[in-house]
């Protein structure tokens, strides 16, 4: 009844290429981001902000980032965490070592060079294909963890090879408070997903998934295959490398290597497969999903083990959190295996004819 | 040079027992399609069962097949619940479900057994033989060889069952095609339960090296990360490949380490196999020994 679009005529080739044909599309998105913008930072606790609604939108970020790459140019990535750290630590040290550096600025170049090492470590995409480059990329989280590691100038020298991130401050102002992060953060991902959605439905966008579809095919008609799939590298890395170093420095803090292991690109994978591959609102909807799952276990088997005086020893518990988390993966991959996007495709259809189908 | 001996030979050694992860992928790729990631959970799984078995009484001789019926159970259950639903579906989709399944599978583990490191004796001692340490002063340890042994039996007798049994034929016939297997009556279902129930004994198998070599804790989950390189190295649809890269990943592995690592600051262990295996791709993309892909339009 509502969500009908009868009587929005097109009259002009602008409105048919819009971002969002359809009015109650862009109502809604302008509802979300309004909510986001206003209403969750006046309403929110500090705990929600640091313990769930930041690491949800730089995670997002970064699934983006892989769903570039992964979802629409088809090239299989494990080495997420490992651009996200090249992010973080180049940040660092344009902070460092660059006077008077602009924060965005320091952000754009943590990005900038995951880009280029992104596009390095793509090089071998135009040879080697589907798992065997997934695993190859393997070689990425592996070498750069190390050489972050090694090379001490990286760290200033820190002896434990731990960094500690500068305080944001844009402007002269300074965002110390969880709201301030968050709502920093929040710009930041819009206007990258903005940008993300953007360049999927441009000429870029296409010859990705021309690519992705079948590559000699695409090469065929006329796509080359080089600055494509070189390009999606480096878009991807980009948005990985801002998303790490949002995460160093509006997340974590303090910074080492560690945290950008072999787990967290496993994390940001499994956030692009269960939201939906090659969409947009799927890294969103992948990474709520998994940021929020452990979160609600944890809450939920606590809530029946002291409730119902079952008294679960605690190693108990973390095993029964772990398993669930795998069960739950597994399942919604049998249930819904195009994702969660697809979810909210098949709503859409329904919500066409709600409330007379016939 | 009796010391590059020396490290040649532990190199070769330890990657037998990378091989031995490496073909517990192979076969169910071969078979399935799947790249299975939870084949190191299964390693663990299999080596904590074994242990936590014997803790309860029983003796090494009953526990082994209790166990390998335990991994048993575990591969129907998991073709049952995870495999048969998705069918058909993309591999990258079947990869993230094999993800949560480890997740599964170590949360399962640790929860019926504990989490706390086990050693586990399988009476093979690790110290080096002794004629060959007096004739050629080369150090080489017993329990690697054993495991050698095992491996090269293992091989043996894995490459008999796939190329003389019916059951042989059957799987090559479904790592062909899944549809004509299923078309000349091939069981499919019957058939990757088979395939798993194998991996699952390359696991125990593998668990009980790995366990034995160094002690049964969380840490065996990470094996996989070593048995990757040689899979792509070897490619992933290959038995003999698995075993001729898992040499070459562990030897050059630890000579580049004794003399290339001092040089970098040491730790390259970690990567270096996964650079190399890369080398080698750029100049055969479907591995040293995998089928050849031919790409139409």
């Amino acid at each position: 009844m509502f969500y009908r679009e009868a009587g929005q005529f097109k009259t002009s080739y602008d409105a048919d290429l819009a971002i969002f044909p359809i009015r109650q599309d862009l109502i809604g998105v302008l509802g979300i981001l309004a909510v986001a913008f206003v209403v969750v930072p006046l309403t929110a606790t500090p705990y929600v902000f640091t313990g769930i609604l930041i690491p949800f939108l730089i995670l997002s970020l970064a699934a983006l980032g892989l769903n570039i790459l992964t979802g629409y140019a088809g090239q299989l990535s494990l080495g997420t965490a490992a651009f996200m750290a090249v992010g973080a630590f180049a940040s660092y040290n344009f902070v460092l070592r660059v006077p008077g550096i602009p924060m965005l600025l320091a952000f754009a170049g943590g990005g900038v060079v995951a880009a280029l090492v992104g596009v390095l470590f793509g090089l071998p995409s135009l040879r080697i294909r589907g798992f065997y480059l997934a695993v190859a990329t393997l070689a990425a989280q592996f070498f750069i963890l190390w050489f972050l590691t090694k090379v001490g100038w990286i760290t200033n020298y820190s002896s434990s090879g731990v960094i500690t991130a500068q305080p944001i401050q844009i402007l002269g102002y300074a965002f110390n408070t969880p709201q301030a992060k968050y709502l920093l953060i929040l710009s930041v991902v819009a206007l990258m997903a903005l940008a993300a959605k953007n360049m999927a439905r441009s000429n870029v966008g296409r010859s990705w998934m021309a690519v992705r579809d079948m590559d000699v095919a695409a090469e065929v008609i006329g796509i080359r295959l080089m600055p494509a799939k070189l390009l999606a590298f480096a878009v991807s890395s980009f948005y990985c490398g801002v998303a790490g170093a949002l995460f160093a420095y509006a997340y974590l803090g303090t910074v080492e290597p560690e945290a950008f292991s072999l787990d967290l690109s496993f994390r940001v994978l499994f956030m692009v497969i269960i939201g939906g591959v090659g969409t947009v609102l799927g890294s969103f909807l992948g990474s709520a999903f998994v940021t929020l799952l452990p979160v609600l276990l944890s809450v939920t088997v606590r809530y029946l083990d002291s409730n119902l005086g079952l008294h679960i020893p605690e190693s108990v518990i973390s095993n029964l959190e772990l398993m669930l988390f795998g069960g739950f993966i597994i399942f919604f991959l049998i249930v819904e295996p195009h994702g969660l996007a697809r979810l909210w495709q098949i709503a859409k259809e329904k919500l066409r004819l709600w409330p007379f189908p016939h | 040079m009796q010391f590059f001996f020396e490290v040649l030979i532990g190199g070769l050694l330890s990657g037998v027992m990378y091989s031995l992860v490496a073909l517990g992928f192979v076969l169910i790729y071969k078979a399935s399609g799947v790249f299975n990631f939870a084949q190191s959970a299964m390693v663990f799984f299999a080596a904590l069962t074994y242990v936590g078995l014997l803790e309860v009484g029983l003796s090494p001789w009953l526990a082994v097949p209790a166990t390998l019926v335990v991994m048993i159970v575990l591969a129907l259950a998991i073709e049952r619940v995870v495999l048969r639903p998705l069918v058909n579906q993309p591999q990258i989709t079947l990869f993230m479900a094999t993800i949560g399944l480890t997740f599964f599978i170590e949360g399962l583990a640790q929860m019926v057994w504990g989490a706390n490191v086990r050693g586990l004796d399988l009476g093979l001692a690790d110290e080096p033989i002794g004629w060959l340490n007096e004739n050629a002063g080369i150090n080489v340890s017993k329990f690697d060889v054993a495991a050698a042994a095992v491996a090269a039996i293992l091989v043996t007798a894995l490459a008999l069952f796939f190329n003389r049994t019916r059951i042989g034929r059957a799987l090559r016939a479904v790592a062909d095609d899944h549809q004509a297997a299923l078309a000349v009556g091939i069981p499919l279902k019957q058939i990757w339960a088979i395939v798993w129930s194998v991996a699952g004994a390359v696991a125990l198998v593998a668990g009980l090296l790995w366990g034995a070599r160094n002690g049964v804790q969380y840490a065996l989950t990470f094996v996989a990360l070593k048995a990757l390189p040689v899979l792509i190295l070897g490619g992933f649809d290959s038995v003999p490949g698995a075993i001729v890269c898992g040499l070459i990943v562990g030897a050059s592995e630890k000579l580049a380490e004794v003399y290339l690592g001092p040089y970098v600051g040491g730790g390259i262990e970690g990567w270096f196999p996964y650079v190399l295996a890369l080398g080698f791709l750029l100049i055969r993309p479907e591995g040293l020994f995998g089928e050849k892909i031919i790409r139409r339009i």
